[in-house]
């Protein structure tokens, strides 16, 4: 598809989202801010055991206590059939999935829900928690990758076999997935090496941390239909899973989406809902449930620490001649770490003929895994960004020229296999090399080691199903309605494509962000891809809609319509040189011309532009406490076309900003027990203003050819880079190569005497 | 003709071959010819009947989304890789 | 069930009464019983600034207090930002120019602060805004954008 090299008068443009006065005067209404008349509150009890077998449950006090409406256990919820299932376009396994909203037989986590009470208010039915009598047979845990592979590891799902591998095996594991990539001859390229750099990397659970907790209020009715209020990324995802679970059809129950106050990921799936919508079934009230922080990182989807294992070798000249990676990641409690998405972004940036990438998802008795932001990318990256950096030096080469030297473009094969299309790597190096920061030098400060170091990050982007209508109201102006909750300021970007197209301003534009019933199957707001993929859809429906507008004023004027065109905002006669309307003259006219505008569109687009990221940080620590502060940070990327640049720059800041925290700081801090110490903002430690500097952003367009727009997917590529950049400017400042993450104050005083 | 890479787990399947020509129209007709080459090819990607959710095919770099309907183009390059989605 | 507590203060400059159970926080106070939902809860321990309120003009995490201490004091909310009917406050207007909002979530407690940081110090320093914003946690934006709208803010309200 050729992009139009058009002149765009509304994408590229800064207008103030449509959303904005409602959020900066407290206005909007997320989840919580929801309420209805006779609403009960629900809370769950969770396990104090990483692992553990329940013996039984006595809930009588419990139903007791006065206020307390309806108590439930694993035990009421539908039993579901075990093994993988296609629900629409996602593949999941609604039998563990049920399991870890409300566990049967084993506690598999310290968090894991085990009951849950509906009350007259929040408080009772906290009080109402602590009169549910619990048996547990406490068993070991299984705490890190290495000792759930182990041979006579504790083994947390009976059933479980590693899928994946070419011969089936009966052997009860811990491992639930191989996943492999090979191609060429990776010993005849260690060979042909003059370096060869190797490393064992281990990395950290970590949290997506949005600072909104998790909510739902569900309403049945006694008609079997019933409506969810949620923040979600996923409003048709959490229709469908709570079809599944419960057993209800999945046209009974509308979603309807809040406001959301973050998700990166981590509202993909269901934790709340099936549970509210359950007891307001049993109770016949509705009923509102909303985490705690402490159950926000104990009992939702952090994302998978690791262990990884890499080994490049290249000549003297800088060509990388094989590469190799082994990785295992913590899938949770349940199956499904990202750990294949990792074995497909990690080398992407790179022209490789010899490499070998194994990825094992791996269950140990931590909550259940859910994607972050690139999920499985950044942990491969930090390994192999941080082995290229050691590469580069050992060969004497700037680390963005080894990288140019190697550089993934159109036609070069995927790790995975397929070959790129048009894409921006080599633009990002080229674009960090001749950087203001990059050819600045580096600042001394007093007292503190300072480094610089770059590293390279990949994301493949998704493409998916999305719906849309666009529909012209009387006064010229038009709607947008889309089923994409907005994460990010994506209601303003879809409004502004319709605008565009249809030659209004973007203000004239009403973008909704509508609930289950009322727009066509829309797939989750995640994946990079609601600019792309809801913004074709759009694209489409405002293209619909400008057809049958050229149609209205071919009968009025008595034309046919193909002499009719349209141009910004004025339809106007080829044949008859004097007819012409504006938009606002034809949509007052419409209902003697054939009647109201309605352009629909759903897709499920290919031409997925993926999206490269190059960053450059300066480091400077303090040797005695082992703080490090961010001096300066460069992030470039290659982002396709910034519809709202405001807002691509918004993501590229966002995305870094969590890559320096997963880098110096935030970790799931387990004691031998598995439970989990540091279960809070305090000290779960994520970057304040304080912490951070102005993050310099670098957008370059190299425009998608898949697309109308030349859109790419920006959201996710930022965060992969980060740890393994800060690694490799720490170690330019302290001498030593950090391999854990978070490279946090007490790792680096550490390393610091160790190499004394 | 199209060429298809086997992927790396599967090539014990294959003798060790990592890839290799079929023939057909569709990728239904793909996956028949390579399971007629390889038996035991076809139930490691098909699933109910279509493409397993959990596997994506590329072909000439571009991840298709017909399933088996899918039309294969004569000279294609095909890929079979794990179905992927993001922040999901 | 203890019995309520009849609190009396002044909400965003009207004088207002409420019953509440002592248990119950001032941001549980002021979501769930008057109706004003602009403060967030994002941690109950006072960690991330979503609840972030003004009492007698020092900003305070409404979490951490209890709705009966807020007896005969001068509480200020998001909601009393914009002035009269829908004339947004400067702080509020250089978010919306400069993007300093992604979610939202954390919004609210943002602008309060700000409010109580630029009431202190109305020609604060890029570190002092940083320093003066630190207790509030956004994790969509990274902080650019909102020191930025701050910085902005204090200029128009300075007349610069």
């Amino acid at each position: 598809m050729e992009v139009q090299e058009a002149k765009f008068k509304v994408i590229g443009t800064r207008p103030i989202r449509h959303d904005g006065v409602d959020k900066v005067t407290g206005r909007a209404r997320y989840g919580a801010d929801i309420s209805l008349p006779g609403m009960l509150h629900a809370k769950v009890l969770r396990s104090p055991h990483a692992h553990a077998r329940i013996k039984s449950i006595d809930t009588s006090a419990a139903q007791a206590l006065p206020g307390v409406k309806a108590v439930i256990t694993g035990n009421d919820l539908p039993d579901l059939a075990a093994g993988a299932q296609q629900m629409g376009e996602m593949v999941i396994n609604p039998r563990y999935l049920s399991l870890n909203i409300l566990a049967k037989d084993k506690a598999l986590y310290n968090g894991h829900a085990i009951a849950a009470v509906a009350a007259t208010s929040p408080h009772i039915a906290e009080e109402a928690l602590n009169l549910i009598k619990v048996e547990y047979e406490v068993l070991p845990p299984v705490l890190h990758v290495n000792k759930a592979m182990a041979a006579g590891a504790t083994i947390l799902l009976s059933e479980l076999r590693t899928s994946g591998e070419p011969e089936k095996s009966d052997q009860e594991t811990n491992v639930a997935t191989h996943v492999r990539f090979a191609r060429g001859d990776l010993e005849a390229g260690f060979k042909a090496a003059d370096a060869v750099v190797e490393h064992e990397f281990d990395t950290s659970m970590v949290h997506q941390g949005y600072i909104e907790p998790h909510n739902a209020v569900a309403q049945y009715n006694a008609d079997g239909h019933s409506t969810v209020w949620v923040s979600t990324q996923g409003t048709f995802s959490v229709r469908e899973l709570c079809a599944h679970i419960l057993q209800m059809p999945v046209g009974n129950i509308k979603v309807v989406p809040a406001e959301i106050g973050g998700g990166f990921g981590g509202k993909t799936t269901v934790y709340l809902e099936p549970l509210a919508l359950f007891l307001s079934k049993k109770t016949a009230k509705p009923v509102k449930m909303i985490m705690s922080r402490t159950e926000v990182l104990k009992a939702t989807g952090p994302t998978s620490g690791s262990f990884i294992r890499c080994k490049i070798g290249a000549k003297k000249d800088g060509t990388i001649t094989a590469a190799q990676i082994w990785m295992a990641y913590e899938a949770g409690a349940f199956p499904g770490s990202p750990v294949g998405a990792g074995c497909m972004t990690v080398f992407a940036p790179y022209a490789l003929e010899n490499l070998q990438i194994d990825g094992y998802d791996v269950v140990v008795n931590k909550p259940k895994t859910c994607a972050y932001r690139a999920p499985g990318a950044t942990n491969a990256a930090f390994a192999a960004e941080t082995v290229l950096d050691e590469l580069a030096e050992k060969l004497s080469l700037d680390p963005l020229e080894f990288r140019r030297i190697n550089g993934a473009k159109e036609g070069t094969a995927q790790p995975a296999g397929p070959q790129f299309r048009r894409i921006g790597f080599l633009e990002t190096l080229e674009a960090a090399k001749n950087s203001e920061h990059y050819k600045s030098s580096l600042p001394k400060v007093a007292g503190k080691l300072v480094g610089r170091g770059v590293a390279s990050g990949f994301w493949f982007n998704a493409g998916f199903q999305s719906s849309a209508t666009v529909s012209i109201n009387g006064d010229g102006t038009a709607n947008v309605v889309t089923g994409s909750p907005d994460i990010g300021g994506s209601r303003a970007s879809c409004a502004m494509i319709a605008a565009e197209v249809l030659g209004l301003k973007a203000e004239q534009v009403n973008p909704v962000v509508a609930d289950t019933d009322s727009i066509g199957h829309t797939d989750v707001t995640g994946g990079s891809r609601v600019t792309f993929a809801t913004g074709y859809a759009v694209y489409d429906a405002a293209q619909s809609a400008v057809k049958q507008l050229r149609e209205r004023a071919a009968t009025l004027w008595k034309v046919k319509p193909e002499d009719v065109v349209y141009q910004d905002g004025v339809v106007s006669c080829t044949t008859n040189g004097q007819e012409s309307m504006s938009l606002k003259q034809l949509a007052g006219r419409l209902a003697r011309a054939g009647g109201p505008v309605t352009g629909s569109a759903a897709v499920n687009p290919r031409g997925v532009g993926p999206a490269f990221a190059t960053q450059i940080a300066d480091v400077a620590v303090d040797p005695e406490t082992g703080k490090v502060d961010i001096l300066r940070f460069t992030a470039v990327q290659d982002v396709g076309k910034a519809v709202h640049p405001s807002y691509v720059e918004g993501q590229i800041h966002g995305g870094v900003s969590q890559g320096i925290g997963w880098a110096l700081n935030e970790e799931y801090y387990y004691d031998e027990n598995g439970i989990m110490r540091n279960s809070g903002f305090l000290d779960y430690r994520m970057p304040t203003c304080l912490d951070l500097p102005m993050i310099e952003t670098v957008l370059i367009e190299v425009a998608n050819p898949g697309h109308p727009i030349g859109i790419r997917g920006v959201g996710e590529v930022p965060i992969v880079p980060p740890p393994a950049a800060i690694a490799n400017a720490l170690y330019r400042a302290l001498g030593v190569r950090l391999t854990e993450l978070p490279m946090s104050p007490p790792k680096v005083v550490k390393a610091l005497m160790e190499k004394k | 003709m199209a060429t298809i890479i086997i992927p790396a787990l599967l090539r014990k399947l294959t003798g060790g071959k990592d890839r290799t020509e079929a023939q057909g129209r569709t990728l239904g007709e793909i996956v028949n010819d390579l399971e007629r080459q390889f038996p035991g090819f076809r139930e490691r990607v098909v699933e109910d009947g279509d493409l397993s959710g959990s596997i994506a095919v590329s072909i000439d770099g571009e991840i298709i989304t017909g399933g088996l309907s899918e039309p294969v183009p004569p000279n294609s390059e095909l890929h079979f890789v794990p179905a992927i989605g993001g922040g999901i | 069930m203890a019995g309520k507590v009849h609190v009396e203060t002044t909400l965003n400059g009207e004088q207002i009464e409420f019953l509440c159970e002592p248990r119950q926080s001032l941001l549980e106070v002021l979501r769930d019983v008057l109706g004003f939902t602009g403060a967030k809860e994002g941690c109950l321990t006072g960690d991330c600034g979503a609840c972030s309120v003004i009492i007698d003009g020092r900003v305070a995490c409404s979490c951490l207090v209890l709705g009966p201490e807020v007896q005969s004091k001068t509480l200020e909310t998001v909601e009393g930002l914009a002035t009269s009917g829908d004339k947004l406050h400067p702080l509020q207007q250089k978010f919306l120019e400069h993007a300093a909002l992604q979610c939202g979530i954390c919004t609210p407690g943002f602008l309060v602060a700000a409010k109580a940081l630029l009431d202190r110090n109305p020609n604060p320093t890029e570190h002092e805004v940083r320093f003066g914003l630190a207790g509030n946690l956004c994790r969509c934006t990274g902080y650019d954008k909102i020191v930025r709208a701050v910085m902005d803010a204090a200029a128009v309200m300075q007349g610069r």
